[in-house]
């Protein structure tokens, strides 16, 4: 791809001077050369920053997951793969995957089709719709601390609004202590992302309900399809690769979840809210157990990397195919 | 996709390697004599970069150099976690600065070890020894002093005197049962006894540390430490004092979620009165102001509680402070002013200006809060110390025992189980 959209060097926006001393024109081979040497040129310079802050990082990172390293000086302390097998070993770690599992399922069953529903509702045409649409989404834009400090004052209990306003429309029983109770406390977070996300995927089907043709609609609705089968036989389709992108950055943020966590529970009561991140973050910035806390990194990125290689593989094939058909036969 | 989590790590050994590389430079810059001229210059780290210690220290190095005029202070003021790191990592390098900042325990005997810090036993004997002795410990190594103290501190319960009215309770306890007694009264008088900060765990570690300190002895939890040994019986029955504590549900709601100095927090809630008591430092005063209302003269002060049948006393101490080392062949300017910053004038003004309590036994005339005088009154008795206990051992092991302790009063750990997870993870740290 390297080589197809530099601009032609006699039409582009470098023909203001075109090379005086050569009297003809390059021969192919040597424009091809040029072309390989300016991209090259451009490349470099990001190419050395992502090799050396992004490429080489992780290589050490996984390179340090097998040793027993307190994150100083290099590592020496070669112990094979005892960080893997003491992390499967681990409750906590283990209890991370089982709660990452949880918020996927809880985001793909609830999160997103609550999502979907707003979406299709302010898809119509409505007083006020523009204003809607900015306050679901605008949680979004919020940053991921500010929302937690916000939710750990509100879900304070007794003293904090959740439980204040729950007591005065006498619904106390409904109150509890929400962040501080282990059987309450992953309900409560799920709750808080649901209000930080929704608005974002809410944006997404948005955008894609408005690619869907009215005509098709419209004959939907001339072959007598009720509002439901409307939406079931063709909105729902149409909107598929949508669907499928959001379902996608969910489960990878479902992985990858680390500020709410830290800064409403730092993964309490009692590890009951833990994530990987979090529990990383633990080994590594807390216990300077580095090499541990590697090992933990490098599973989150093996799960990362499975999950959106078999996801593209399986599930998103047929709009990376329609997405870029030029590049049929290039891959693989 | 790249993976931030992965490149956040990547970021810590980068930036590691980036100081590792800076503080060799500065090592290798840094000489401290200055040769020809006939000055000596010295360099002194510290961590004071907040107002208005900042300020106080800066004035004391020039009055030092006004009365040692072939003298200059060259001051290296780092924030606290920066400056844990970097000396990590000049520790590793070999060199460090002439003065610096040390808590003693564990990081020092680590420096000590490695050859890197001068001893002070001699050169410091005519005016050291007359420091106040539980300052003076967490620098003793082997009964050589490498460090001298400018700050100490001690945990102990602080309390709401009206609440205790309230409640019955004419005196303090001083006896663990009779503790159990008091927040039993104070639950049946409808008030919360204790404030816990349940989410940052660090404060609930206290409550067994020093229950271990109680049954064990002052000693044994740093002996535990280098044996890599906490399943003795002592500490076992630390952890079920506490159970039976946790089992009386003496806590405010929801204090598992609860951080320490929030508006919500643990400080708040004694600050505002909501709870009758905390279990925290010498500073807990300041915060519960900020954070909360404050208790003005309702405060008090009581050390923690013996143990019946225990072999610690209540005069044992668990605290800390602040204070300086030397690195090996330091000049004698470094000694000199050590001697200044522990005199009783310096200490005098550090104690009106900036609040710490005094070394120097003379300079507690400077001391003007009653609940600090209650503090300084304990340390002055204190026939045993133990440093807090992530200074005193390894991060891991440390962290282990926050979390393990937590555990234990959140209900999912017994005190045996506590024990044998600080035991395991002592062991794995070489």
């Amino acid at each position: 791809m390297t080589s197809t959209f530099l601009p032609d060097k006699r039409t582009g926006p470098g023909a203001v001077l075109p090379p005086p001393a050569e009297g003809r024109a390059p021969s192919r081979a040597r424009r091809r050369a040029l072309n390989w040497l300016t991209a090259v040129g451009f490349q470099l310079p990001a190419l050395v920053l992502f090799i050396g802050l992004v490429l080489l990082p992780m290589l050490f990172a996984l390179y340090a997951a097998f040793f027993r390293w307190g994150g100083f000086g290099m590592p020496s302390d070669y112990v094979g793969g005892e960080n893997f097998t003491r992390l499967f070993q681990d409750a906590v770690f283990l209890g991370d995957l089982w709660r990452c599992l949880v918020l996927v399922v809880l985001s793909l069953a609830v999160q997103l089709p609550f999502a979907l529903a707003m979406a299709v509702l302010l898809n119509q045409r409505m007083r006020g719709r523009a204003v809607y649409r900015m306050l679901f989404f605008a949680p979004y834009v919020l940053s991921e601390a500010i929302t937690g400090i916000l939710f750990g004052m509100i879900f304070a209990p007794d003293d904090g609004f959740a439980d204040q306003i729950l007591g005065k429309v006498g619904l106390e029983g409904l109150g509890g202590q929400w962040f501080a109770e282990p059987s309450t406390v992953m309900a409560t977070l799920f709750l808080v992302m649901t209000w930080k996300y929704f608005g974002f995927h809410m944006m997404l089907y948005l955008a894609g309900l408005q690619a869907v043709p009215r005509e098709l609609t419209e004959a939907a609705l001339i072959d007598g399809a009720g509002p439901w089968q409307r939406f079931c036989s063709v909105t729902l389709p149409l909107l598929a690769p949508t669907l499928r992108i959001s379902v996608f950055l969910s489960v990878i943020g479902a992985i990858q979840l680390f500020d709410l966590v830290w800064v409403t529970t730092a993964g309490g009561p009692d590890h009951h809210s833990e994530t990987m991140a979090v529990t990383m973050f633990q080994y590594g910035f807390k216990r300077y157990q580095v090499g541990y806390a590697s090992a933990i990194s490098v599973v989150m990125f093996g799960i990362s990397l499975v999950f959106a290689l078999a996801y593209q593989r399986f599930v998103l094939r047929r709009d990376l195919e329609g997405a870029t058909t030029t590049m049929r036969g290039d891959g693989k | 996709m790249g993976d931030p989590a992965l490149s956040r790590r990547g970021f810590l050994a980068a930036s590691a390697a980036a100081g590792l590389g800076m503080t060799t430079l500065t090592a290798c810059g840094g000489d401290s004599d200055g040769g020809s001229s006939g000055t000596t210059t010295i360099e002194w780290w510290n961590i004071s970069t907040t107002e208005p210690a900042k300020t106080v220290w800066a004035a004391l190095a020039r009055k030092f150099e006004a009365q040692n005029p072939k003298v200059k202070i060259k001051i290296v003021q780092m924030e606290n976690d920066a400056y844990k790191s970097k000396m990590t990592a000049l520790t590793s390098s070999g060199k460090l600065p002439d003065i610096f900042h040390t808590w003693g325990g564990g990081v020092l005997k680590q420096q000590v070890d490695a050859g890197l810090v001068e001893d002070l036993t001699d050169s410091t004997k005519p005016w050291g020894d007359a420091l106040l002795p539980a300052a003076r410990e967490p620098y003793l190594i082997d009964d050589r002093a490498y460090g001298i103290p400018f700050d100490i501190g001690m945990i102990g319960f602080w309390y709401n005197k009206a609440l205790f009215r309230k409640a019955g309770i004419s005196a303090p306890p001083t006896t663990w049962s009779g503790f159990l007694d008091a927040v039993r009264k104070l639950k049946s008088a409808g008030v919360t006894p204790l404030a816990l900060a349940g989410k940052e765990k660090w404060p609930g570690m206290y409550y067994w540390a020093y229950l271990a300190m109680r049954t064990a002895g002052a000693g044994a939890l740093q002996k535990a430490y280098e044996d890599k040994d906490f399943t003795g019986t002592p500490f076992v029955e630390a952890g079920e004092h506490l159970e039976e504590l946790v089992g009386l549900q003496p806590f405010q709601r929801g204090f598992l979620g609860a951080a320490y100095s929030t508006p919500t927090g643990q400080a708040a809630a004694v600050g505002n009165g909501k709870a009758a008591m905390e279990l925290m430092g010498q500073w807990a005063p300041v915060v519960q102001a900020d954070a909360g209302k404050g208790l003005g003269k309702d405060l008090g002060f009581f050390p923690f509680p013996a143990v019946e049948g225990g072999k610690g006393t209540i005069t044992e101490v668990f605290g800390g402070g602040g204070g300086h080392a030397l690195r090996r062949g330091a000049p004698q300017a470094a000694v000199d002013f050590l001697k200044f910053f522990a005199s009783e004038a310096t200490d005098l003004e550090l104690v009106k200006k900036t609040g710490v309590l005094p070394v120097v036994p003379s300079a507690e005339r400077a001391i003007a809060d009653p609940n600090i005088k209650a503090v300084q009154e304990q340390l002055k008795k204190s026939t045993g110390f133990q440093l807090y206990l992530d200074q005193a051992y390894a991060p891991a092991v440390g962290q282990e025992v926050n979390d393990s302790v937590a555990a234990l009063i959140s209900g999912s750990k017994s005190p045996a189980q506590v024990a044998q997870s600080v035991t395991r993870t002592a062991r794995e740290e070489q």
